[in-house]
C-alpha cells in the first residue's frame, strides 16, 4: 500500500482512482462512508487501508448501500465533521434523494464521483449520463479531463463547498481516466493540509450551547425562500470557485478557471466538451491549425454553476460550434451541455454562431481522432456555407440503420 | 384579531432551513383543545405520572420547600387536551378530569 510521505512536490505515476484517494489522504476528512462499486471502487478501497494502517485518523463507515453511505456522509456533516464520500453509476442513482437533501441543508458533503453509465442494459464503461442527471440537484460540479485535474479539483472543491455551503462533486471519466496511470504531480502533505485548513462549520448538531432543528417540514409559506437561497447559493458560488482557483494557483502553480481554451480565440469553428475527451481534442486541434484551419477547444471544468455569461462572451465570434455530450437526456429534444449552452448564448444576445448537436461515447463508444476531425470537418463546410447545419441530435460513431 | 405573522424574507432567514430550537414556546396550541384537564391539587399525591405522560410538556412542576418537585397546575397555552394526563392519574387518586371547553 502507498504509505510514502512526501516532502515536497513529487510527481509520480498513478490511477485516476489512487490519486484521489492520495488526495483524501492528504485532506484527512473526519468521516467518510462510502460502499463500492465500479470503477470508483479502488478509491475508498486505498482509503480503508489508510484507515486501518493509522496512516489517517478518519472515521471509516462501511455502509450497506449507496444510499446509506450518502446518508451517514449528510448526518456526519451535520453534526459538524468534513464528510466525504465516493461512488459512480447506479451508487448515484441510489443516493438520488440524499443528494437533493444535502444540498436543501446547505451541508459541504464531498463526492469523488467517476462517470460511468447507467443501467439498462448494464454497462461499466464511461459516460456522463450518471452525473448528468444529477446536475439540477444543487451540487457543484467539476469534471475532470485527466487524473492531474481530479487531484487538483478535489483539493480546491474542499474549500469550495465549506465556503459556498454547498455540496460538490468533482467527477473523473470511468477507466479512461480512473484506471488509466499517468504522471501526477502530489503535493507536499503540510501544503494541502494547509490549504484545505481546519473546517469550522458556523452552526452543527453537536454545538449543544446553540441547538437548533435541521430538516423540519417547510411548506408554502417558506419552501420558496429556502429553495431561492440554494438557487442563489449556487450562482454565488461562481466567485468563490474563482478565488479558490487564484489561491491554488498561487500555492501550487496551477491554473484553473471555469472551463479551459485551446486556441479559441481566433477560432472559426470549436467543439465545446466535457471530460477526458477533451484531451484528444487538443490534438486533433493542433493538427488542424498546422494544416491551417481555425480550429478551437472550449473545454467546461465547472458545469455547476453553469458559467453561462463567461461562456457566452467566448464563443461569440466563433462561426460554427459543436457542442458535444455524452450523455443523452431522452428528453425529445436535446442533451444537457447543447440546452445550457445554447440558453445561454442566445440570452446573453449572442446568436451569431451556428450550434450544433453531437452524442458522442455513450457505454464507452469509442470516438476517435478521426471522427474528430469529420466534426470539424463538417464545421468547417457549415461556416463557409457549403452545407447547412443539421436539425436535432447528430450521434456519434452508432449503427441506426 | 389575529396580529398578522412578519415572513422572514429568502435574505433573512437562515440557511438550509435551519430553526432554533424553543420556538414551539411561542406557538400557543392551547386554542386546538375541545376538552380541558381540571388539576385537584387536594387530591394530588405529586406521583408526576402525569409529567411524565405529557406529549406537550404542559404539566408545570415546581420544588418544593424540600426541593422536590411538586405539580403546579397545568399550561393551557400549550395542552391540546388529549386526555392523557387524566387517563394515567392513578384512579384512586382521579386529581385529573377532563371538561367540556367552554367557547
Amino acid at each position: 500500500m502507498i504509505k510514502k510521505v512526501y516532502s515536497k512536490s513529487k510527481l509520480v505515476a498513478k490511477t485516476g482512482n489512487e490519486v484521489i484517494a492520495e488526495a483524501l489522504r492528504q485532506i484527512e476528512p473526519d468521516v467518510i462512508a462510502a460502499y463500492p462499486i465500479t470503477p470508483a471502487t479502488e478509491i475508498v478501497q486505498i482509503f480503508s487501508q489508510f484507515v486501518a494502517d493509522g496512516v489517517v485518523k478518519s472515521e471509516y463507515i462501511a455502509v450497506e448501500s449507496e444510499h446509506s453511505a450518502i446518508s451517514a456522509t449528510i448526518a456526519a456533516s451535520a453534526a459538524g465533521a468534513r464528510a466525504m464520500t465516493s461512488t459512480s453509476s447506479q451508487g448515484l442513482s441510489l443516493m438520488w434523494e440524499m443528494l437533493y437533501i444535502a444540498a436543501g441543508l446547505r451541508l459541504p458533503v464531498i463526492m469523488a464521483e467517476v462517470n460511468r453509465a447507467i443501467s439498462a442494459p448494464i454497462n461499466i464503461n464511461a459516460d456522463h449520463s450518471d452525473t448528468m442527471g444529477t446536475r439540477d440537484a444543487g451540487w457543484i460540479q467539476i469534471y475532470s479531463e485527466n487524473s492531474q485535474e481530479a487531484y487538483d479539483n478535489i483539493i480546491q472543491v474542499t474549500r469550495i463547498a465549506e465556503k459556498a455551503k454547498l455540496p460538490a462533486m468533482v467527477t473523473m471519466d470511468g477507466f479512461i481516466t480512473s484506471h488509466c496511470m499517468e504522471v501526477v504531480e502530489v503535493y507536499p502533505d503540510a501544503d494541502v493540509k494547509t490549504f484545505v485548513g481546519e473546517y469550522k462549520p458556523e452552526r452543527y448538531l453537536l454545538d449543544i450551547k446553540k441547538p437548533y432543528t435541521l430538516g423540519a417540514i417547510d411548506l408554502q409559506d417558506y419552501y420558496f425562500e429556502h429553495r431561492y437561497q440554494l438557487a442563489q447559493a449556487v450562482r454565488d458560488a461562481k466567485d468563490i470557485i474563482l478565488d479558490i482557483a487564484g489561491e491554488f494557483e498561487r500555492t501550487f502553480g496551477r491554473k484553473y478557471g471555469f472551463y479551459e481554451k485551446y486556441m479559441l480565440d481566433d477560432a472559426e469553428v470549436a467543439i465545446v466538451i466535457i471530460g477526458s475527451t477533451a484531451g484528444n481534442v487538443k490534438a486533433v486541434v493542433k493538427e488542424l491549425r498546422e494544416k491551417g484551419i481555425k480550429a478551437g477547444l472550449l473545454k467546461i471544468r465547472v458545469y455547476r454553476p453553469f458559467p453561462s455569461e463567461q461562456i457566452a462572451k467566448e464563443l461569440a465570434h466563433v462561426k460554427v460550434i459543436a457542442v458535444m455530450d455524452r450523455s443523452d437526456s431522452c428528453s425529445g429534444a436535446f442533451p444537457p451541455i447543447y440546452s445550457d449552452l445554447t440558453a445561454s448564448l442566445y440570452s446573453a444576445g449572442v446568436v451569431g454562431p451556428k450550434i450544433l448537436s453531437y452524442v458522442y461515447g455513450i457505454g464507452g463508444r469509442e470516438f476517435s481522432s478521426e471522427q474528430i476531425v469529420d466534426v470539424y470537418e463538417k464545421l468547417g463546410k457549415v461556416a463557409s456555407g457549403a452545407e447547412k447545419p443539421f436539425k436535432g441530435v447528430e450521434y456519434i460513431n452508432i449503427r441506426i440503420k | 384579531m389575529k396580529k398578522e405573522e412578519k415572513k422572514l424574507t429568502a435574505a433573512e432567514l437562515p440557511i438550509g432551513g435551519i430553526i432554533e430550537a424553543g420556538t414551539a414556546v411561542n406557538f400557543h396550541t392551547g386554542s386546538w383543545r375541545s376538552e380541558r384537564p381540571v388539576w385537584n391539587k387536594e387530591k394530588c399525591i405529586n406521583c408526576l405520572v402525569c409529567w411524565i405522560s405529557c406529549p406537550d410538556s404542559s404539566i408545570k412542576v415546581v420544588p418544593d420547600e424540600r426541593k422536590t418537585s411538586i405539580i403546579a397546575g397545568i399550561d393551557y397555552d400549550h395542552c391540546k387536551g388529549c386526555g392523557i394526563c387524566a387517563k394515567e392519574c392513578p384512579p384512586k387518586v382521579k386529581a385529573i378530569v377532563m371538561e367540556q371547553e367552554r367557547k
